[in-house]
Formats: structure tokens, C-alpha cells, sequence
């Protein structure tokens, strides 16, 4: 799972050396064979690597503030996202849902790596929800529909329809 | 910019030490734990540092990087892979462990939670020449990793071993000072004890591997260490093939006690005959003791399983009046539904019989006058309501009235629905006789009670030997406990009725046993209607090991109340051993109800047309164990494709499908290397989980070791690629071999652990491997083994799939079919008013927006239904426009999208209207 998601940041990097890639222990952890260097393990580590070595670093954050949200934000999918029961499936999604009320991306107005993994990584839960439950986490729906159509992220996933008009009445949430 | 902290909060240890190091200037301010800093977050978390712009940072590791970025040291590579090892790895262990030495004690166990990844970090040290992680100056993940483990490495009674690398670099950085300071503020030099009340407020976190209730298989599937020899002897029982094993020759009834046996009884809870059991019942009781019996028997046990249809009492008759037959029709025509629905989901019960029989008088009766004989039982005189135009006792069902505590009218005269209170029918105001409506008048009448106190001292001391020396689940104990801290009272064992057993002293010869005193006499006489032998097992507690499989309800009945009949009877009667109790089942997060038309019952799941192996499959997987769980149809199609179809059903047909691809249906000849060593020994560890787990009955834990043995060989096969190395040279066909031959046994393992769970794939997996009779018994038996029974040679059957698909339409068609319809809408209306569902439901819906509110004929329900599916269908439809479908196939689609939108309007009082030019656009 990772490892798709790791060729297909890289793709979206545009860059053309393809790497190689192993996985260590039960929970799969990537770790990237790096040639002129040690090894890099973790899924986050190694992104922000690809990142860098593609030149693009404001996809890590501008200043010092956003690039620490974006690092929250990578921190969040790989800690409480990955492997969260069904119960916390639902706060999480309402604490995005409020977080992403006055923002379009996940670190306020520029897309960064951040909103790419949180894509990549909430992708099989927002494709469960029903369609009245993604009216219920409408920002997170908003945003989510906004990533997948950013040129060049999908990749590896298959669309998720999500709804621009409401068919529910609201009041639900 | 701020920085808010909590009061003996490890992650603040960090920060502080981060703030500290950084120089930044930062105002810090103390809140309570529930204090909630960051508006959008539902659970408060500390620490939390508010930005120059006002956003929150809530992860402690974000934090700091934050700090030493601003201080002009930026992120790198080998910072955040330390950042990411501490919160993936490091942390969930030191969590856990801080639980264990802080509020349990336990330094030992925590130290082997914390074995793996000191270890991983005494290697990465020993390998650096600098004094820090990554450098020869303090980092941020110098200070990240520190604080984690400060708590339990500055603790000199936590042992972890010898770590001198992480020794040396833990000494380095605890002699900076921002650290020492940071330590101090946060630990007060009181160690983990001042974490304690942040400790507690944290959910306890279990090893993942068992008793996790998380839905993750993969994250269960931890990697678990096998030494050197472990996987030498496993690789050698394996070759070592199937010797000898005798056969056993089929079942012979009846079944008896033998010397020399593990002579095991199995019960299961008598179900009600006045109505159709739901899945909840099913898996409480004769699911659940059916896998234990066909384990029991695979394993050689002499056993016997026994169930019936509990019959007598007042809801019979009650039920008899309303369909207008006698009772005894009544539980004829239910004992038969039972009977079917049972054979269904195949339960393999070696007699399955009803109270109603001669046999049930004779024991009873018997049972009471050894009772009576040895003064356990008391007379009293009981008022009690009487209906004089019926000419009897209104026993308590058959009288409704006033509730005297809510006044709610149509109480029952046992219980209030409304108020839930517990009524002396007596107390009842203005009540009325069920079936003629006449006022009844209060009469005093006798009846016996069987003298609990007096037994309560024999009780006692059975119960002690029983729960030490057997199985009884946490929550059979628990109640038990609980009954006898409040002290027994007599209970009465007679009732005016006519249906049930009659009480044999003349002066009752009016009435008859209460139900509570017959029914699990029930489990006797059941056996004496199978074997007039049938002492052999009920008064043999010498040879006979009895276990009780119910739900959480049953067990004061089975614990408390039926033992001291027995006690009391002296007559050297078996008693139970081991007391297996489930907690309950719900339904797509409501409960089961017949009234309601929710929930699925027995008689409806095989016209779902999913088979009953996967209904058993998907029950065990969730068998309520230690806690509630849930049905869900979305979570059942899930796992049957996740876990049957790409996981244990895609293993077996590999497997199968090599041997008779590439080597003509032959097993091939296998030279073990490593790996495929490597796999034996964890496949043979999960066989002994397995069979370790069974022993104890712990069913649900037992299904994942056998999901986890596909799981291994999926890894296995993926990694060694036979159908590749198959087209290679020598070397790689005979490696090719090798794999597909311990994968095709593994297979062989497979089915026969899956018997007890799933016994229709586990025989179609042994007819296509033409797996030997005796396969089975020879790895289930002892301590378990898996053995090479499929040696080279051994000709194969024909290989087909095991499982189906089950797709999403089909189970939203279900979910729609058995209720629970949108469990959120539902709860929203039944738990929390202040949503006002009807406000809700009167709306007109947004997406026919210039539609009126619904007329009077409208039928918001339905319409919501209809919503619901119009949008599916929509959806469909432009999932075949994206897809370029051919039109006809979309031309179908968009005629039911029509349809279902014509019905839509109908719905909600509506004409239908040509279609709108608007829909086009959605």
C-alpha cells in the first residue's frame, strides 16, 4: 500500500529515476534504498526526501510555521489515520471536517505534501461513506473531490463521487 | 505566540526542553487535562502551541521541529525518520508501558514492551561514531527520543537490560540543562508517579496482537521473533509426515463416558420455542458450542453436545391464544423451525430435543421430592391476582394495568415498559385480565420456594473449586459474584398455570413448576430422551467435564440458582465446570427486534442466499467476547472479501491451482530451504495459538490465528514467486516445487482448522486436495504440529474456487430488506431529540428543491428511502456515462433511475412530472 502510494508521489514529482523500494517488519514500513547514502525509513521520511530531491521544498511549507502544520499533518495520517478502529474513523473525520471549515487546503491556502498522504491515506474510508455521510463531513468532502481532481495525484486510487449538490436536508450535524 | 501545557503530562517533556534549548520566547500557561485548547479537535490534547498567526499545533513532534526551525536548524533526513520512528514505534510502547510500572507495578512486563524498539535503538547507536543521534550537537530528535523515554530509563528499578550505547547517549543528553530543567518541571523528581492521573485518562492500550477489538488484520500481523531452533524442530516435524495414526471409526450413539477419556458434556442455553431465534441468539449459544464441540471432537475428545427447545410457561401459552392453537401445537410447529434453522447454519448437535416429554416429569418431579425429602423447600402464602371469569390465577403476563410508580397504563404485571421498574403484579392500579378484560380480585394463594440461604454455604464452597479449577468467562464470574454479595433469597418454584410440569405434592396439585426450576432440568431429561444411559453423564462428576454455553442473561440461572437444586438434591449430580457466557450481539447499532422487523433471524439468512459457512464465518469473527459488538451488512461484505475471498480463499486455490497447473496434479518433491523453514515455524506457532485458544474457548481469537496462517502463506507465495521461477531452469523449477508443495499443505492445515468454524469448505478443501482421512486428527492432537500430510506424489482432486464475492448492491439490498435502513437517521431520532428528526422528515429535500412540503398521503419513510436510492442509481448512472458504457447498458439504468424518481414524487404527494431538464445537469 505504501509502496503504490510512494510511485505515485513520485510520478506526481515527475521524477524519472524510478527507486527501489523494500518494506520491514509486519506493519510493511517502506524503506527506500538510497545509493548515495543510508537507508530511509517511514513513509513520511522518505516523501519529504522525494520532495526535496525533486526541488520542489514549498511542498514542504514556505516558512518555518507552515512547513511545522504540514509535518502535523503527516504525523496525523501515519499516526491516528493508519490502522484507526471504526470508532475513531468518525472523530477523526469531524475533527477535520471543523478543521477544514475556513481552509482549502490543509495548510490554509497552498497545497502541500500534506494534503497529497492525507489523500492518499483517507482514500478507503471516504470511498465507504455513504453518500449522506459525506454530506455529513461536507468540508472534508469538499476537499478530499478537490485533491483527487489536482492534476496528477490520483494516480493508483479510483475516483470517489462525491455530490456538489445536497441531497439530504441538513441538520444533521 | 503560547505554549499550554498539562500538570504531569509526558508530552510536555519535549517541548519544555525544546522551548527551553531553542531560546524562543514563548509564554507557557498550565491548563487541566479536559481543558479544550484547540477548538476543532473533539478529544483535548496537550501540549499545544498557539502560532504567531493563531493556528494550533497539537503534535508534541511538530512542536518542537517547529522550535529548532525558527532557532535556524532546519528538518533533514535522519531528524524526521528518528521524528516518525518515535511516534510510530516508540511511543504506542512507551505509552503502554508507562501504564504498566505507573499503575500497575509491573516493571517486568513493561520492560519486555519495551525490548523491541530499545533494542532497534542500542543497534542504530552502537553503529554511530557521534555522541548524538545524528550529529555531534543535541537535535530535535535527540530531544524528542530523550523525553519519550526519560520517565522509564531515569526509574533505576526499570530494568531493560543491558543498553550500553543508549546508556551513554541517554547520560549525554540528560546533562544538558534545558533537559534536566524541563524534567523537573514535568516530573516533579517524583519519576512516572506524577504521570499517573494523566495515565489513567489515556485508554489502556493492549499488546496489538490479542484482545485488540480494532478492525486492522494487518495491523495484527506483528512479526513475531522464532529462534533458531524453534524453526529447526518445526521444519523438522514437518518432514517427518503423517506416521500412522489410527482412525477413528465414526460416531456411535449414543455417545458414553469411557475411562481413560477426557469425557467432555457440552450444553447449550435451551432456546425459547415461542419464537424464531435472531443471529444474536445463534451465536450467544448453540453457534458458538457447536465450533467447541466439533474442536473437542477433532481433538479425540469422547463428547457429547446437547440442546433443545425450552417449552413450557406462560409465553407458550400466550403465544398459543394469539395464532389460536393449543400450546402443545404451538411448540410442535416452533420446535420444527428451531430444529431446520439450526440445521441449517449446521450445527452438529449430537441430540436436539423439547422439555415437553414424560421424561422432564419424571426428573423433575424427583428432583423436588428429594428437595422436599431434605427440607430445602419453603411454604408461603403469596397474594395474587385472580380472575374469577377466567376462573384462575393471572400469572404475571397475564395482567396489564396502572403503573403504580409512572402511571403509565398498559403496564405488565411483572414490569413497566415505560418506567422499566420491577411490579408486584398486585400493586398494579386498575388492572385488567389480559384476555377477558374483567377486573381480577385479589386472592392469597400458596406456593413453594426452594430455600437459597440454606443452600448458600454448599453453593459457595462448589463455586470455588468450579471457577479455579475451570473456564468461566470474566463476565460469568462477574455476575456470579455479584448474586452472591447480595445475599440469596428464597425463590418461588411453583405458579398457577397449566402449561408446564405439574408440582406432584397434593397440596399443589393445581399448579405447575415456574419455568426457571424446570427448564434446565431440561438438559437431563433431554439426555434421557436420547440415552435411557443417561445418568452416565448427569451423575458422574468423577468422569464427566461439563460445560455451559450461554448468553450473559442466562448465567445466575446456570451459576446460582440450578446448582443449589441439585446441591440440595444429594445425589451425586454433575455440576458445571466451565461456564462460557457472550455479551451481546446489536444490529447495525440498534438492537435485534422482532416487533420492529429489524435484524436478521434465523429463518431469513439462508434467503439472503449467502452461505451459511460464511454467515458462521462472519458471526465467530465477531463473537461478542469480553464486550458488545455489532452487526454490520457492510462490514460482513468487507470482511468476506478481504478476509475469505483475497486472504484465505485466494491462499488455498493458489496453491491448489500450482499443483495441477504446473505439475499435472501432482504434489512436487520439496528440498526446505530458510524461508520456506521460516514459514513452517510460523504456521506451526499460529497452530498452537490456535489450539491454546480453543482449550479455553476463546473462539474469536482462534479465527484470527487462522486467518493469520493464510496470511503468511500469501506472503510466502508472493515472495517466492513459483508461477515465475516455474518457467526458469533447474534450480528455479525444483525451488518452484518446493513452494507450491508446503503451500499445498498449508492449505491441508488449513481445512482442518477450519472445520469447527466452517465445516462445508473445510471438506470441499479437503475433497479437492484428497487430503487423507486422518490428516485432521493427527496435527489437531497434543500440543498441535504441522505435518507434511500431502507428501511428494500424492495426486490432487479437482481445484475450484471456495468463495464469492459479495457486492455492494447486493448487501445495500439486504440492509434495506432487514431494516436498521440508515442506523444514523435512526439513532439521531430515537437518542437525540434536539436534532428533531421530524422537523427533518417534514422538509422537503434539497434535491428537488422546488418541490412542496409533502401532503398529507405522503409517506416521508418511504420517501426517505426513495431519496436515498435515487441518488444511488444517479450515481450508477454516471459511473456508466464515465465509463463510456454502451448505451443500451445505460439506457436500462436511466429507465430505473426514472422509475425510482416518479415513485419519489409519489412518495411525497407529489404527481410525477415529465423529467426535469435540470436532472441532466446534477
Amino acid at each position: 500500500m505504501a509502496l503504490r502510494e510512494l510511485n505515485s508521489l513520485e510520478r506526481f514529482l515527475g521524477l524519472k529515476k524510478a527507486n527501489k523500494y523494500s518494506t520491514q517488519g509486519g506493519k510493511k514500513v517502506p524503506v527506500l534504498q538510497n545509493n548515495n547514502g543510508p537507508a530511509l525509513t517511514g513513509l513520511v521520511t522518505i516523501a519529504c526526501h522525494l520532495v526535496k530531491e525533486a526541488k520542489r521544498p514549498e511542498l514542504l511549507g514556505d516558512d518555518a510555521e507552515q512547513r511545522a502544520v504540514v509535518q502535523q499533518w503527516l504525523e496525523h495520517r501515519i499516526t491516528k489515520l493508519d490502522n484507526c478502529s471504526k470508532e475513531e474513523v468518525k472523530v477523526i473525520l469531524k475533527d477535520l471536517n471543523r478543521y477544514l471549515e475556513d481552509k482549502v487546503y490543509l495548510a490554509g491556502n497552498v497545497f502541500t505534501l500534506a494534503d497529497i498522504l492525507m489523500y492518499y491515506g483517507i482514500h478507503h474510508i471516504i470511498v465507504e461513506l455513504a453518500i449522506q455521510e459525506k454530506e455529513c463531513y461536507l468540508n472534508v468532502s469538499r476537499w478530499f473531490d478537490h485533491i483527487q481532481h489536482y492534476p496528477g495525484i490520483r494516480h493508483h486510487l479510483p475516483p470517489v463521487v462525491v455530490l456538489r449538490n445536497r441531497v439530504y436536508p441538513s441538520g444533521h450535524h | 505566540m503560547k505554549l499550554f501545557i498539562g500538570e504531569g503530562n509526558p508530552h510536555c517533556l519535549k517541548v519544555l526542553a525544546a522551548l527551553e534549548l531553542s531560546g524562543v520566547r514563548c509564554e507557557t500557561q498550565l491548563v487541566k487535562h479536559e481543558e479544550k485548547v484547540v477548538p476543532y479537535l473533539t478529544h483535548p490534547v496537550l501540549p499545544i502551541l498557539q502560532l504567531p498567526s493563531g493556528q494550533h499545533l497539537f503534535s508534541p513532534n511538530s512542536i518542537c521541529q517547529y522550535l529548532f526551525d525558527v532557532s535556524g536548524q532546519k528538518a533533514t533526513d535522519a531528524t524526521n525518520q528518528w521524528l516518525e520512528w518515535e511516534a510510530t514505534n516508540l511511543q504506542p510502547a512507551v505509552l503502554q508501558s508507562l501504564q504498566l510500572v505507573a499503575l500497575q507495578g509491573k516493571r517486568v512486563e513493561a520492560a519486555a514492551v519495551m525490548k523491541e524498539p530499545l533494542s532497534w535503538l542500542e543497534q542504530s547507536l552502537s553503529k554511530r561514531k557521534t555522541s548524538f543521534l545524528t550529529d555531534e550537537v543535541v537535535s530535535v530528535a535527540d530531544v524528542v527520543l530523550w523525553a519519550a523515554l526519560y520517565p522509564l530509563l531515569s526509574d533505576s528499578a526499570f530494568e531493560p537490560g543491558d543498553l550500553q550505547a543508549v546508556r551513554g547517549w541517554f547520560e549525554r543528553v540528560c546533562s544538558v540543562s534545558a533537559c534536566q530543567s524541563a524534567a523537573l518541571r514535568v516530573l516533579q523528581g517524583k519519576g512516572a508517579e506524577a504521570l499517573k492521573s494523566f495515565l489513567q485518562k489515556q485508554p489502556v492500550t493492549h499488546t496489538p496482537r490479542r484482545d485488540s477489538p480494532s478492525n486492522s488484520t494487518e495491523a495484527e500481523d506483528s512479526e513475531r521473533e522464532l529462534s533458531p531452533e524453534e524453526i529447526e524442530e518445526a521444519a523438522q516435524v514437518y518432514s517427518e509426515g503423517l506416521k500412522d495414526f489410527t482412525v477413528v471409526t465414526e460416531r456411535k450413539h449414543p455417545v458414553l463416558p469411557q475411562e481413560g477419556k477426557r469425557n467432555v458434556l457440552i450444553t447449550s442455553a435451551l432456546p425459547y420455542v415461542n419464537n424464531v431465534p435472531h443471529l444474536g441468539n445463534i451465536i450467544g449459544c448453540v453457534l458458538s458450542a457447536d465450533v467447541f464441540a466439533r474442536y473437542g471432537r477433532l481433538r479425540g475428545w469422547n463428547l457429547l453436545y446437547i440442546c433443545g427447545t425450552d417449552e413450557y410457561g406462560t409465553a407458550t401459552e400466550n403465544k398459543a391464544r394469539e395464532e389460536g392453537l393449543t400450546p402443545q401445537q404451538i411448540c410442535d410447529k416452533y420446535h420444527c423451525i428451531h430444529a431446520s434453522i439450526y440445521q441449517w447454519f449446521q450445527i452438529d448437535f449430537d441430540f436436539f430435543g423439547r422439555t415437553t416429554t414424560q421424561h422432564q416429569t419424571e426428573i423433575a418431579q424427583d428432583i423436588f421430592w428429594r428437595l422436599h425429602e431434605r427440607g430445602f423447600l419453603l411454604e408461603d402464602t403469596v397474594e395474587q391476582l385472580r380472575c374469577e371469569g377466567c376462573q384462575r390465577f393471572l400469572a404475571d403476563r397475564f395482567v396489564e394495568g396502572e403503573c403504580p410508580h409512572c402511571r403509565f397504563p398498559e403496564a405488565r404485571g411483572d414490569q413497566c415498559d415505560k418506567c422499566g421498574r420491577l411490579i408486584n403484579a398486585v400493586e398494579l392500579k386498575n388492572p385488567q385480565c389480559k384476555v377477558c378484560k374483567e377486573t381480577p380480585v385479589i386472592r392469597s394463594s400458596k406456593h413453594l420456594f426452594l430455600n437459597l440461604p440454606k443452600l448458600e454455604q454448599d453453593l459457595e464452597q462448589w463455586l470455588q473449586t468450579s471457577t479455579a479449577a475451570g473456564d468461566w468467562t470474566t463476565n460469568a464470574r462477574h455476575i456470579t459474584r455479584s448474586w452472591l454479595r447480595d445475599g440469596l433469597k428464597p425463590r418461588c418454584i411453583t405458579r398457577d398455570l397449566k402449561w408446564g410440569t405439574p408440582v406432584p405434592h397434593p397440596d399443589y396439585k393445581e399448579k405447575v413448576f415456574y419455568v426457571w426450576f424446570d427448564a434446565p432440568i431440561g438438559y437431563l431429561s433431554i439426555t434421557a430422551n436420547y440415552t435411557d444411559q443417561w445418568e452416565r453423564w448427569w451423575k458422574n462428576p468423577q468422569q464427566v467435564e461439563l460445560y455451559n454455553f450461554m448468553a450473559k442473561d442466562n448465567v445466575p440461572f446456570h451459576s446460582v440458582v440450578f446448582p443449589c437444586s441439585l446441591l440440595g438434591a444429594q445425589d451425586n449430580y454433575t455440576l458445571v465446570n466451565n461456564l462460557i457466557a457472550t455479551e451481546y450481539l446489536n444490529y447495525e447499532d440498534t438492537k435485534f427486534s422482532k416487533s420492529r422487523g429489524v435484524g436478521v433471524f434465523g429463518d431469513m439468512a439462508k434467503d439472503t442466499g449467502i452461505p451459511s459457512d460464511v454467515w458462521r464465518f462472519y458471526l465467530l469473527y465477531l463473537r461478542p467476547e469480553g464486550q458488545d459488538s455489532a452487526f454490520s451488512w457492510t462490514d460482513m461484505a468487507l470482511k468476506n472479501n478481504s478476509e475469505l475471498l483475497n486472504n484465505l480463499g485466494n491462499f488455498i486455490n493458489r496453491a491448489g491451482m500450482f499443483v495441477s497447473k504446473f505439475f499435472d496434479g501432482c504434489v512436487p518433491e520439496m528440498l526446505l530451504n530458510d524461508d520456506d523453514k521460516r514459514l513452517i515455524a510460523q504456521v506451526c506457532w499460529e497452530l498452537k495459538q490456535y489450539i491454546q485458544l480453543l482449550d479455553k474457548v476463546r473462539i474469536r481469537d482462534a479465527l484470527k490465528c487462522i486467518l493469520n496462517m493464510s496470511r503468511h502463506g500469501n506472503q510466502y507465495i508472493q515472495l517466492n514467486e513459483p508461477w515465475k521461477k516455474i518457467k526458469g531452469g533447474a534450480e528455479d523449477r525444483c525451488r518452484a516445487g518446493t513452494v507450491t508443495g508446503v503451500s499445498v499443505n498449508v492449505a491441508c492445515l488449513l481445512a482442518a482448522v477450519l472445520e469447527p468454524f466452517m465445516p462445508t469448505v473445510s471438506l470441499s478443501i479437503r475433497s479437492q486436495l484428497q487430503a487423507p482421512e486422518s490428516s485432521s486428527r493427527a496435527m489437531l492432537s497434543g500440543p498441535g504440529a504441522f505435518i507434511c500430510t500431502l507428501p511428494a506424489g500424492h495426486r490432487i482432486g479437482t481445484v475450484s474456487p471456495l468463495f464469492q464475492k459479495l457486492e455492494n448492491e447486493q448487501i445495500e439490498a439486504l440492509r434495506k430488506r432487514f431494516g436498521g435502513l440508515q442506523p444514523e437517521e435512526e439513532s439521531a431520532g430515537l437518542k437525540t431529540p434536539s436534532n428533531s428528526s421530524v422537523a427533518v422528515e417534514s422538509k422537503p429535500n434539497a434535491g428537488a428543491a422546488q418541490h412542496t412540503p409533502a401532503s398529507v398521503t405522503a409517506d416521508p419513510e418511504r420517501a426517505k428511502q426513495l431519496t436515498a436510492l435515487v441518488a444511488e442509481q444517479g450515481e450508477k448512472v454516471r459511473a456508466l456515462k464515465a465509463q463510456k458504457a454502451e448505451k443500451s447498458a445505460i439506457g436500462v439504468e436511466v429507465a430505473k433511475l426514472l422509475d425510482l424518481k416518479n415513485q419519489l414524487c409519489l412518495a411525497e404527494g407529489k404527481t410525477p412530472e415529465p423529467p426535469a431538464q435540470k436532472t441532466k445537469k446534477k
